[in-house]
């Protein structure tokens, strides 16, 4: 058998085949399912409902937390790269209103500033001023950059416009990266100059390189056509396009999730920096920054399949236990009706046997004596002349008379037995008185019977009436199943000491080997269409386990099948259930 | 000897009386009990034979009133009613009275009678 075949409760298969008053009154299964249905809905609902809340909630109290921190982080960043060029931007600002242009045009004293500059503020390597046309008239610095002509360069035009200028980084004529900041300053005499000064990017990208960045983060600044100005881990080389796009404008800190591209989806926060050309960008990989989630997810998960499993065990269980308990019960309940039924059956049969008899038995007793005097006076009184003929017919009423007088005797032993105790029985005399009620029906349709008691066989003490019982049912059965010219043998052996068998055997239609398993079950009846109960056999076997016995069947469809009935002769009171 | 039988039964009654008168038994027969009071306070009898079941008083208790009358008559039962094991258990004179089962056999009664008597 399968385990789950094992598992399987008694009552899953049951089938209420038997309508009527004792029918069962539940349908076991759809308790079953019911209970189970419901006591899950109960406790599960709330737990799963709760567990995705809370999963919920948690993701995205998560999701908001890195959004703030990477906003805190742009934000904050955003403050010390404009600061640092702010710083630089005043500087040259304070240079250029402090000393007269002369005064900057002195390659010496700009030299001593740029001097006293680079002590003030890490990062500037050069200072060189360019008059009204565009040429560079002073330069100090390591390069040879004096007499540059700047005035069809961009950044020139620029900050004539603006008054102030910052450059991207390039790489320019000296091929290493930089940033130029540059401040044109009016003269006096209506013309004006510009200082300008180069600014090292490798402070620059100091300023971003030491940021920790959690979740395999990335911080850099790129222009605003977003070609990248510091050093990347991830998304480009410096001056290559970066491999984002460029965010769109935001005066404010702006934080976004972008789908990115192998690495799964990005965190991406920016801000740009206001009077330069760089965007500050600040990437994180959403998958490392959310792994703790995921572990405490996995563990969620975990915990809500163990507390699932659980609860099912456990519902599963008592739903099962109890509506065992109920079939049980009902199954009892069932059982005792038609015991009390049975019983109710056999006294009713029993008190109308009796009535029968005593009623039969005066009119008989009547007759008798009627039929006695005629016989005597014929026989006896000398005027009554002998006359053979008469004299026969009132021995053949006579003996008629006698005939009945044994049927009223035996009903009335047999009714009276019906609810007798232990008494000594003859199993031969027993088995005749049995079978002396179905030897009508045995001449009827020529069925042998032939009973085989060996004289050793003791008596005994036991319940008469549940024996006689026990044979009843037994015979009956038998002659049901077989047909007219049957042949029917009880023989009595003892296999033991203890004991004494009694083996009924037909030669009749045979039981099915599928049914044998099931013919001691209540109900079970292949007659039901004839109108039996399915009771008789689950009675008799019922009673033979009352006196201490045993029964067992052997069949074969076609040839007979055969009881055997063991008997203990120390009869000893069943222990009651 | 003489026989009185008392049974509520008439025509069973008056047919065993016959059948014993007879065989030369002088046999009297009553079908009410309080009848058969009257007659063994007129008329001496050596047995009574008494049907167990009648109306209005059982065998056994006719059987005590008549004790009560004529001491020293004998008494013989006859029932309907089953067995004689059934009849034993009913009370304890029962249980040692002569005892038939109807329907009775005019040998058996005669035989009874005249067990009875030498007892």
């Amino acid at each position: 058998m399968s385990i789950l075949g094992r598992l399987k409760p008694d009552f899953w298969d049951y089938e209420d085949s038997d309508k009527g008053p004792f029918k069962h009154l539940f349908n076991f299964r759809r308790i079953w399912k019911l209970a189970v249905i419901l006591t899950a809905g109960v406790a599960l609902v709330p737990v799963i409902s709760m567990t995705v809340f809370d999963y919920r909630v948690t993701q995205n109290a998560m999701e908001s937390e890195i959004l703030l921190r990477t906003s805190r982080l742009v934000s904050n960043s955003r403050r010390t790269v404009a600061y640092f060029l702010a710083e630089r931007k005043s500087a040259l600002d304070f240079i250029v209103h402090r000393n007269a242009f002369e005064v900057l045009t002195d390659p010496k004293k700009l030299a001593s500033i740029l001097e006293n500059l680079q002590k003030a503020f890490v990062g500037f390597t050069d200072l060189g001023v360019i008059d009204s046309w565009g040429r560079q008239r002073t330069y100090v610095g390591p390069y040879k950059l004096e007499g540059m002509d700047y005035s069809d360069q961009d950044w020139f035009k620029e900050v004539l416009v603006s008054g102030v200028y910052i450059s991207d980084v390039f790489l320019g004529f000296r091929q290493t990266p930089h940033l130029v900041i540059a401040i044109e300053h009016d003269l006096p005499d209506g013309s004006f100059y510009v200082l300008r000064a180069t600014v090292d990017t490798e402070r620059f990208n100091e300023l971003l390189s030491h940021l920790q960045v959690s979740g395999r983060g990335d911080a850099f600044i790129v222009n605003h056509q977003g070609t990248i100005q510091t050093p990347s881990r991830y998304h480009g080389n410096v001056l290559e396009k970066m491999s984002l796009p460029v965010p769109e404008y935001s005066p404010t800190t702006r934080v976004f999730e972008s789908k990115g591209a192998n690495a799964g989806p990005l965190v991406v926060g920016y801000a740009y920096i206001a009077d330069t050309p760089f965007i500050l960008m600040i990437v994180k990989q959403k998958g490392e920054l959310m792994k703790p989630w995921h572990k405490t997810r996995r563990k969620l998960i975990a915990f809500l399949a163990i507390s699932i499993t659980v609860i099912m065990i456990v519902i599963l269980g008592v739903a099962t236990h109890l509506v065992n308990k109920i079939h049980d019960a009902d199954e009892k309940r069932v059982m005792t009706l038609h015991k009390v039924e049975y019983s109710d059956r056999m006294a009713s049969i029993g008190r109308l046997a009796a009535g029968v008899a005593h009623e039969i038995n005066n009119p008989l007793a009547i007759i008798n004596e009627k039929a006695g005097l005629i016989h005597d006076i014929f026989n006896l009184k000398d005027e009554y002349a002998k006359d053979e003929k008469i004299i026969g017919l009132v021995e053949s009423v006579l003996s008629s008379v006698e005939r009945c007088g044994i049927i009223t005797k035996r009903l009335l032993s047999f009714a009276r037995h019906m609810d007798v105790n232990i008494q000594s029985i003859n199993l031969k005399d027993l088995i005749d008185e049995v079978l002396g009620f179905l030897g009508k029906e045995a001449e009827y349709r020529s069925i042998t019977v032939n009973v085989d008691v060996p004289d050793d066989i003791p008596t005994f003490k036991s319940d008469r009436g549940k024996l006689q019982q026990i044979f009843l049912n037994l015979v009956n059965n038998a002659f049901a199943a077989m047909s007219d010219g049957g042949k029917l043998d009880v023989k009595v052996y003892r296999e033991d000491k203890e004991s004494v068998s009694v083996k009924v055997v037909d030669d009749g239609c045979g039981i099915p080997e599928a049914d044998l398993k099931r013919i001691f079950e209540p109900f079970f009846s292949t007659k039901k269409k004839k109108g039996g109960t399915g009771l008789g056999l689950s009675i008799t076997y019922g009673l033979v386990r009352g006196l201490g016995g045993s029964m067992s069947v052997q069949s074969e469809v076609g040839k007979g099948t055969s009881f055997t009935i063991m008997l203990p002769l120390h009869f000893k009171q069943p222990a009651k259930r | 000897m003489r026989v009185l039988l008392v049974d509520d039964e008439e025509e069973l009654v008056s047919a065993l009386a016959e059948r014993l008168r007879i065989r030369g038994i002088d046999a009297d027969w009553v079908c009410i009990c309080y009848d058969a009071i009257g007659r063994v306070e007129s008329e001496k009898y050596d047995i009574a034979v008494l049907d167990v079941k009648m109306p209005k008083m059982s065998g056994i208790e006719l059987k005590r009133r008549l004790e009560e009358k004529c001491p020293g008559m004998k008494y013989i039962f006859m029932t309907g009613h089953g067995s004689e094991d059934d009849f034993r258990a009913g009370s304890s004179e029962a249980g040692t009275a002569y005892y038939l089962v109807k329907p009775v056999k005019i040998e058996d009664l005669i035989e009874k009678i005249n067990e009875v008597l030498n007892d």
